[in-house]
């Protein structure tokens, strides 16, 4: 994956001022569940996830989207060291949760189609194509210290 | 593989609402594509890429009257799609894997044109449909 530009930093920056990580982490993760219903394997405690409705409403998943969300967030403070930033929660996926790191690319491009949607006319391709890097970037990182 | 009937209504659905601007949507996808996974303009050296360029546009059209034929076939894509899976998997070969990323850049788009209607299980159902069409694709595939 390409390095991110400057541009295309300010750009993410720019955009992820207006987003509200609560609303939009736990739309994110609730598409996962839904589009991709095996990821519901590690979330079998959460209760109801048997309709698309009742994984959209489920207040388990709302919360743990924002938590997911907000980790993310405090990536795109350290865009320069992702792998040092995300080495604790890496760990914690590989060892506590037994998360396939493939799990968070499949995240991250929801993440895109969730921003696409809320973002409409200002998610050009440019502004995706620095999201990718960036989603493709944090999943790297998230995987890098499994063993 | 059928797609369950629930998806197919959905799919359907939608296909009458995009009407005849399902060229505008892929022709969209395909330069989002090209621009965030670069490496597949290395299946497009016979065309100019340049923004707005109409050999895009054109190939987008192709790819719009494709989904249309699979949306009028769901009961048998595998049939329905052969002469694209034998273009796509014999002569031009293409790594299966890259079609992926059209559709993924195809649900962008279509989230952004259509954010009210883009519900997550049309999302879903979206998903299911486009990874048959891929699968029919595939040289595996009978």
């Amino acid at each position: 994956m390409g390095h991110l530009t400057a541009e295309e930093k300010s750009a993410i920056t720019a955009l992820w001022a207006k987003v509200n990580v609560e609303e939009i982490g736990g739309e994110a993760l609730g598409r996962l569940l839904v589009v991709y219903p095996w990821t519901q394997r590690f979330f079998e405690h959460f209760g109801d996830l048997s309709t698309a409705d009742a994984v959209m409403k489920n207040a388990s998943v709302k919360s743990h989207g924002k938590k997911v969300l907000a980790s993310f967030s405090e990536g795109l403070k350290h865009l320069d060291n992702l792998k040092g930033t995300f080495a604790e929660l890496s760990e914690l996926h590989c060892d506590k949760l037994h998360v396939d790191p493939e799990n968070f690319r499949l995240l991250g491009n929801v993440l895109v189609v969730v921003l696409a949607r809320h973002f409409g006319k200002e998610f050009t391709p440019e502004l995706q194509t620095a999201f990718q890097k960036l989603v493709a970037d944090v999943a790297n990182a998230l995987a890098h210290k499994y063993h | 593989m059928v797609l369950e009937a629930a998806d197919r209504a959905a799919v359907r659905a939608l296909w009458l609402k995009l009407g005849s601007n399902v060229g505008v949507y892929t022709t969209e996808a395909l330069e989002r594509t090209f621009q965030a996974f670069p490496s597949t303009k290395t299946y497009f050296l016979h065309l100019d890429l340049s923004p707005g360029s109409a050999q895009v546009t054109e190939h987008g059209q192709k790819v719009a009257d494709a989904l249309t034929l699979a949306v009028d076939h769901l009961d048998d894509l595998p049939s329905a799609l052969s002469a694209l899976r034998e273009l796509h998997a014999h002569k031009l070969r293409v790594d299966p894997v890259k079609f992926k990323l059209l559709v993924h850049c195809l649900l962008v788009t279509l989230a952004r044109h259509y954010p009210g209607d883009f519900s997550p299980s049309l999302q879903a159902s979206l998903d299911k449909f486009l990874s048959h069409v891929i699968s029919a694709l595939a040289p595996n595939c009978h």
